[in-house]
């Protein structure tokens, strides 16, 4: 009975999930669809005499890959449109009959089949020593070969995965030596501009800095501080040049640039 | 509970699964289609050992598991150097690979 109940919760929820696949128009949406759908897999699987599964699924599906899924979706840009332009006439009905044609194919063959509930063998009988220990003892015992076949699968991925992401230096590294450098040699202030404030009597980011003879420096004030007139008035200093502010259209920042 | 519950859920996550590859352009969101597919036939590697009361089908789902593991990293560098090299990750534009 309890079985049932969880059946018929989760089963529901999951499908409904697994839905956001078709319909969700952003990748994370999606992402968490997927997610929903494999907690609700580890918690079937734990339900059927497969705790380990059931925990590994939770660390290595939703706490790993899945949140790999979302970090690549990070570096690749999350407002990827996407393209509802068709490439191949037709494609969106031929892939709908198909997989149409292929659930209804499954779920007609698959429901033919009977499994009698008085038959259904569990696996208290293989599960005495604990779940974990069953299946080491299968793992190790009977398939070693392919236990270390799969490790050496997991390192080849790695290596894989770092050599299709390096990307080589093509130029050398930019320290802070080679940057000075660099703007000595194009005749710009070897130095850092003066701070606001420096030896004048307000130490506020509006206030010019003085020079030695106690003159306002133009350089010390920000240029947008400036440009709003929001910088305080020091006699002597000139006024600042009239900037033409630039046209804001309200539907520049919509979308986010990429 | 008849397992055949399992069965028919793990039948219909497949081909939501199915459909996505099939239907969505972005290559991230055809890849989770593909995880899917994995994980509904791991929902039926389960089902059947307890059907059979074997534990070697849950071992077969650890390896599908790893093997998923394996194949997520490779597709997602991939898809890291698709959208380095052409800035989108739509599956129709890249055409080196056609035949």
């Amino acid at each position: 009975m309890r079985e049932e109940v969880m059946f018929w919760t989760l089963g529901p929820v999951m499908v409904l999930a697994s839905l956001t696949l078709l319909f969700a128009r952003k990748a994370v949406h999606v992402a968490m669809g997927v997610v929903v759908v494999m907690i609700g897999l580890a918690v079937i699987y734990v339900a059927q005499d497969a705790p380990f599964l059931g925990v590994v699924q939770i660390v290595v599906y939703t706490g790993a890959v899945m949140m790999l899924f979302l970090f690549v979706l990070m570096l690749v840009g999350v407002d990827q449109r996407e393209s509802l332009r068709e490439t191949i006439r037709g494609q969106r009905v031929i892939s709908i009959l198909a997989a149409g044609g292929l659930a209804a194919l499954l779920i007609g063959f698959l429901g033919k089949v009977v499994i009698d509930p008085a038959h259904v063998g569990g696996l208290t009988q293989a599960n005495a020593a604990g779940n974990p220990q069953a299946i080491a003892g299968v793992m190790f015992g009977s398939f070693v070969l392919v236990m270390e076949a799969l490790g050496v699968l997991l390192t080849i991925a790695a290596v894989g995965a770092i050599v299709l992401t390096f990307v080589p230096r093509m130029s050398p590294t930019l320290n802070q030596r080679t940057r000075s450098d660099a703007r000595i040699q194009g005749g710009l202030d070897p130095v850092n501009k003066p701070m606001p404030g420096v030896y004048a009597r307000h130490n506020a980011l509006d206030t010019p800095a003085l020079d030695p003879l106690g003159n306002p420096l133009e350089a010390s004030i920000s240029r947008v501080l400036r440009a709003r007139k929001q910088e305080l008035e020091v006699p002597g200093l000139p006024q600042a040049p009239e900037i033409e502010p630039p046209a804001f259209d309200g539907n520049e920042r919509e979308g986010g640039t990429p | 509970m008849n397992p055949m519950n399992y069965v028919i859920l793990a039948t219909v996550l497949f081909s939501v699964g199915a459909t996505a590859v099939l239907l969505r352009r972005n290559a991230i969101i055809a890849f989770m289609g593909i995880e899917l597919m994995l994980n509904a036939s791991n929902l039926l590697l389960v089902t059947f050992a307890r059907v059979n009361g074997a534990i070697a089908g849950q071992v077969d789902a650890f390896a599908v598991l790893v093997v998923a593991a394996a194949e997520v990293v490779v597709g997602l560098a991939i898809i890291i150097a698709l959208s380095r090299s052409r800035q989108n990750i739509s599956l129709d534009e890249p055409s080196e690979m056609k035949g």
